[in-house]
């Protein structure tokens, strides 16, 4: 916009418009900054800042890294958390898309609607009560399904919950929670592909699979992302599922189980704040770059 | 969208009709499986917090028990160290309304100057704001605590409630909404007929902007009401913590899962009714505001 032809006293009303713009949207913004700087910023500060130090606050390079990487349990918990995520990432792009198809396909109204309402019902039990829940379903003696349970010989609590079965467990708990939420964006973005491509398949003779494969997929591959970097960034933080599970099973299993139960037990068991925050540090690491990565990236937020 | 200049086909490409239905009863079958998935453990705690421990183990597992158990149990669960599952209720209720009020207080403003306002450091705050919204909740905890714990606030209700009130996503879901739905001409008129910039905030963005404060309410309502982690490790005495963690903690007090307990014991029917009662409002928000949510999930979608 070029100001230069306007008469003197519109340019002197533009511009104190647009300082008292200026001011007010710093106002509007004033009170969500503060709370961005303390809840945001200075923790992740903090968290670096004990990471690279010592108890007395002396500078100690990568030492913490190196300790909490040489603690006995924190491979395995690396290892938990991948396979775990492995999964989860898995059985969310498949099944997820593959349910939203399926009621994309169904399509009138009513049934599908329905049915989409009933997945997204356990939602509202994420966190302790997702989990509560499952202990009770997998505890093989008040299990709605024991005869599933029996018939893959597991006839005991115990036998269900062995460690060789926690990352398949913990991605059933939170398929279960989190899928239904999932599919209702799936859905909605197939609802977003317009009307004359799918018109377009149909009459150059493409089939149920062939749209799917070549035409829907496709266009949803965005979202599909943005659905993996999400699930990727909490699915890492994992904490809740396996800390109720070694309550549940008085520390046989879940103990130490994932890197947040890593960083807790550094912080408030061992007493070693440094350790824990380098803990924190790396999961942070990893959560920032996939959002930093997937903001730059995706072109779902360019917002101007 | 214009309707497509094409004329119609009058008829469907036609598969083998035997290849179509086997297709359709793929599909349905798929769908009931997942709807059993989705449906039958809620179901089971429902039916469940009206039993006996006895009819628990030995019943039906999807009978109903009785009015009169339900009630015994509801006795028993309060009758747990003098009806701590009233005062978590309180607690949650508590911590989450106040940080649903603050949210909204500085959610909204902000979100609208971001939308509607030019300002230094606009473009920064927006990408940090988008940055730090795919982070999840729980990447900062052990570092909040650090933090909070150097400001003595431990122990108390702001170590929850002000962390909470620090909701990215809802400045996001403002920001989007005031950039699509809402035309900056018309805050423009208003400007030159005089009114200031708090006024065009107040008597014009304001009252525009309801659908999404109550879809910011919403989402951090339900957000604050099922997080776990953050007041595990703020709040540790009994009589401080939030339902999530109470029930969390009624889970070790259960023999089947931990035989140590002893006399303080506390039945599984108790805890399935404990659960119930704990995600009863989350679920009675769920019930009443479906579409809310699916239009939140959409947000990014809506901006095409």
């Amino acid at each position: 916009m070029t100001v230069t032809h306007s008469p003197v006293s519109s340019v002197r009303r533009r511009s104190q418009g647009a300082r008292r713009q200026r001011r007010a949207g710093t106002a509007f913004v004033a009170a969500y900054v503060v709370l961005l700087i303390a809840f945001g910023v200075v923790p992740t500060a903090y968290a670096v800042y004990f990471a690279f130090s010592n108890a007395q606050g002396a500078f100690t390079g990568f030492d913490n890294f190196v300790t909490t990487m040489q603690d006995f349990r924190f491979v395995p918990a690396l290892g938990h958390v991948g396979l775990y995520l492995l999964f989860w990432l898995v059985s969310l792009v498949v099944i997820v898309v593959g349910l939203a198809l399926m009621l994309h396909r169904l399509a009138s109204g009513g049934a599908g609607k329905a049915l989409r309402f009933l997945f997204y019902i356990p939602g509202a039990l994420a966190g302790a009560a997702s989990v509560l829940v499952w202990l009770f379903v997998l505890d093989p003696t008040v299990s709605p399904v024991s005869s599933l349970l029996g018939a893959l010989g597991y006839n005991t609590f115990g036998e269900v919950i062995a460690p060789g079965h926690l990352p398949l467990l913990f991605t059933i708990i939170a398929f279960w929670t989190g899928a239904g939420g999932w599919i209702v964006v799936i859905y909605g973005a197939l609802n977003n592909i317009p009307k004359d491509v799918m018109e377009a398949a149909r009459i150059d003779g493409a089939g149920a699979w062939q749209t799917a494969w070549r035409v829907q997929i496709p266009m949803l591959r965005k979202w599909i992302v943005y659905m993996v970097i999400l699930a990727f960034a909490g699915g890492a933080q994992l904490f809740v599922e396996p800390q109720l599970l070694s309550l549940a099973s008085v520390g046989v299993a879940g103990r130490d189980y994932s890197l947040n139960q890593l960083s807790y037990d550094f912080a408030f068991q061992m007493n070693n704040i440094n350790g824990a925050a380098a803990v924190s540090v790396e999961l942070l690491v990893v959560s920032l770059s996939a959002a930093a990565l997937f903001v730059a990236r995706s072109g779902f937020f360019d917002a101007e | 969208m214009s309707p497509s200049p094409v004329p119609r086909r009058p008829s469907r490409t036609r598969r083998p009709p035997a290849r179509r239905y086997a297709s359709r009863v793929l599909v349905t079958v798929v769908l009931a499986a997942f709807t059993v998935f989705f449906v039958l453990p809620v179901l089971w705690l429902v039916l469940a917090a009206t039993k006996t421990d006895h009819q628990l183990v030995h019943g039906n597992p999807l009978s109903f028990g009785s009015w009169h158990a339900l009630r015994a149990n509801w006795d028993a669960l309060t009758a747990f160290q003098d009806n701590a599952i009233l005062l978590w209720l309180r607690n949650s209720a508590l911590y989450a309304g106040i940080s649903l009020v603050i949210t909204l207080c500085v959610a909204v403003p902000a979100g609208y100057a971001l939308a509607m306002t030019e300002f230094r450091g606009r473009r920064a705050l927006l990408v940090a704001t988008l940055i730090v919204m795919l982070m999840p909740n729980a990447t900062l905890v052990v570092p909040l605590f650090l933090e909070l714990n150097a400001v003595h606030l431990i122990g108390t209700m702001w170590s929850i409630i002000l962390p909470y009130s620090f909701y990215p996503f809802g400045v996001y879901l403002t920001y989007i909404y005031f950039t699509t739905a809402v035309p900056r001409d018309l805050l423009a008129a208003a400007r030159i007929d005089g009114c200031t910039e708090f006024g065009v905030f107040r008597h014009i963005a304001l009252p525009l902007a309801s659908p999404v404060i109550a879809l910011v309410g919403f989402f951090s309502f339900v957000a604050n009401w099922t997080n776990y982690f953050l007041p595990y490790v703020m709040l540790p005495e009994s009589d401080q913590m939030p339902v999530q963690v109470g029930v969390g903690t009624l889970l070790s007090s259960v023999p089947s899962f931990n035989p140590t307990v002893g006399s303080l014991a506390i039945e599984r029917p108790q805890l399935a009714l404990a659960t119930l009662v704990a995600i009863t409002p989350v679920l009675v928000v769920f019930l009443f505001s479906q579409r809310f949510l699916v239009a939140g999930m959409l947000a990014g979608a809506t901006k095409e």
